[in-house]
């Protein structure tokens, strides 16, 4: 840590974490309502807890970019944060929305959580992923306002890189987009159209730039390569993210009652989608492999090359998988869109926040450049066993979505849903025990940081890996 | 990459390609928006199917069903619901009606959300405006 004001990433990091095992703890909850329908019904319907599982996702992720943020910008930028406190208050601020939201979800019903928050004033909830009270929602933009001012005046002041640029553009784009969020027109097909301004502009778009500039971060630090050199990749996979992936929205729009020529744009453009994060995984590797230093923190270079190489798999080959209009016209609205989109926030945006968590922990605890050997093996065992279980629980949902789609949409005698489900449940238990790994996974990172190492970890000089 | 390809051209295709492909989407958004009132009815957005819309809303309908292929995938597609309940728009209202309010042993079930009569025919009325929007001929079967 060169600056004291990056400190402030601390709790940012801390609630992350917390509020992602919550959101593990609802994903085994949906698990197993998809094989035991009445599980906790009426307690927690499967609509409540699909609702916690993907917004305390969402949520989470937020911390993890704004601490995130506040740890590089000052690294960056060469200057101490314009304001701690501010950054303290906002933390407070918008971990209370968080909390008192999902608590709102879980103690009354959903329509009394409407009325109670005067939905009907400015209806904005009861749209996938944006359920949250119109309340929070400008809970959200008063925070997003105050953290970006926040960051804002910091880069003014100090050095602009690449880097802190384009992740101010990705963070102003973030907040920029979720705007849309209270467009709720009552024609369900322009409702749509602009919902996907927020969900797919945010994670086929913007985010993509902060997860660039943060990945290019860790590299830089990790690896010691010339900086020119990383920032040129930087803007060339960025540049490949927005060409593709804004006409890429289009795949979208293929069924919503949108003029059909966006069965064309979509198609054309979405397939190119996957270049950006096979550029990443090249980028990656490659400077990994040019690099300048053997940085003492191998679990972060292990998250970093794993990011790029899942982010690859879930948004680009799995999203391929299912994006040409007509494949989607069969795949739609069933388990191949889960499957791809587990793999694609854990790969894209779980793993990148986790690998900035990873390289900054150390510094933040005061443990120098690297945790101890001993919490390092436990963070790579946790890479592996989310990696791995998540990987199954995709190939296990794929599995499912397959046969889903020939026994309700292909085969000569289409059954009706929940016929199907019926005979698809053994996929779906199987998925619930690769979800079970995943948990114990979680679980072992967190332990990483409960256990004490007594060997500090040291840099072997490059000279003696080089002869060796 | 090559030395020749430098970072401040990597920035101009950045810059160029991002700035050319939005207004490449504002412009088939613009068409877009022109074209919609055609495909979804438009003449058909009553004051009641507004409401019914609300009601989808304020009861999180989609945090189990997908409608128009979007939302959760635990229970069935409703944009042809109308359709595949026989262009009924009781048999809608009764299912929702007669929801079991501690669900079925084992099995999936909706909640009981006790709709009023006012409500019921809203979320109905949205349903059967739904199914009416020019959807590319998806879902590919009545099953949804």
């Amino acid at each position: 840590m060169v600056y004291q004001s990056q400190a402030v990433a601390k709790p940012y990091f801390i609630a992350a974490i917390g509020l992602f095992v919550g959101q593990v703890m609802f994903g085994l909850i949906l698990g197993l309502q998809y094989v035991i329908g009445d599980f906790l019904f009426p307690t927690i319907p499967f609509n409540v807890a699909r609702m916690v599982h993907t917004n305390l996702l969402i949520v989470w992720l937020l911390f993890g970019f704004m601490g995130a943020t506040y740890y590089l910008i000052p690294e960056e930028a060469e200057t101490e944060l314009h304001s701690p406190r501010l950054a303290i208050i906002t933390f407070w601020v918008f971990l209370a929305a968080g909390v008192l939201t999902i608590l709102g979800y879980l103690m009354v019903p959903y329509a009394t959580l409407a009325e109670a928050t005067g939905n009907s004033l400015l209806p904005t909830m009861g749209r996938e992923f944006l359920e949250q009270p119109t309340l929070t929602k400008i809970g959200i933009v008063v925070v997003a306002l105050a953290f970006l001012y926040n960051v804002g005046i910091t880069v003014l002041k100090g050095k602009k890189t690449v880097i802190n640029t384009v992740l101010l553009l990705g963070l102003t784009g973030l907040a920029l987009m979720f705007l849309f969020a209270f467009y709720n027109p009552s024609a369900l097909t322009l409702d749509k159209y602009y919902w996907w301004w927020v969900v797919h502009l945010w994670v086929e778009g913007v985010w993509e730039l902060i997860l660039g500039a943060i990945l290019a971060f860790v590299l830089i630090k990790v690896t010691g390569v010339d900086r020119e050199v990383i920032e040129k990749w930087l803007y060339v996979i960025i540049a490949a993210a927005l060409v593709t992936g804004i006409i890429g929205t289009g795949h979208h729009y293929y069924w919503i009652g949108a003029p059909e020529y966006w069965q064309w744009w979509g198609s054309i453009f979405s397939a190119l989608e996957p270049l950006p994060f096979f550029m990443m995984t090249l980028f990656a590797f490659n400077m990994v492999n040019r690099r300048r230093r053997n940085h003492p923190n191998k679990a972060a270079t292990l998250w970093a090359l794993g990011t790029a190489v899942m982010a690859f798999l879930g948004a680009g080959v799995w999203g391929f998988l299912h994006t040409l209009a007509p494949v989607n016209f069969y795949t739609h609205g069933t388990q191949i869109t889960a499957a791809h989109g587990h793999l694609a926030f854990f790969g894209a945006y779980v793993m990148i926040v986790l690998t900035i968590i990873s390289y900054a922990a150390p510094q933040l605890l005061g443990q120098g450049e690297a945790r101890s050997n001993r919490q390092q093996v436990l963070e790579m065992w946790s890479f592996w066993l989310m990696s791995v279980a998540m990987v199954f629980i995709v190939l296990f949902l794929t599995g499912a979505g397959i046969l889903q789609i020939w026994l309700q949409r292909v085969s000569e005698n289409p059954q009706p849903f929940m016929a199907v489900q019926e005979q698809i449940a053994l996929f779906y238990w199987m998925r619930t025990v690769a979800g079970i790994v995943f948990f114990i996974g979680v679980m072992v990172f967190v332990a990483s940081f409960l256990v004490k190492g007594r060997e500090v970890a040291r840099e072997t000089p490059a000279a003696i890996e080089a002869a060796a | 990459m090559s030395a020749s390809f430098t970072k401040s051209m990597a920035r101009n295709i950045f810059y160029g390609g991002t700035v050319f492909f939005i207004l490449v989407f504002l412009a088939l958004t613009f068409d877009t928006t022109r074209a919609l009132p055609a495909r979804d009815h438009r003449e058909n957005l009553t004051a009641q199917v507004a409401e019914g819309k609300e009601v989808w809303e304020k009861n999180n309908c989609i945090g189990c069903h997908t409608l128009l292929g979007e939302g959760a995938y635990f229970a069935p597609e409703l944009g042809n619901v109308y359709e595949r309940f026989g262009n009924n728009k009781e048999a809608i209202k009764i299912f929702i009606k007669t929801r079991p309010r501690n669900g079925v042993p084992g099995r999936r079930s909706m909640p009981q959300f006790n709709l009023s009569d006012e409500e019921l025919e809203a979320v109905a009325e949205f349903l059967k405006y739904t199914s009416e929007i020019d959807t590319a001929s998806w879902p590919p079967n009545i099953q949804g």
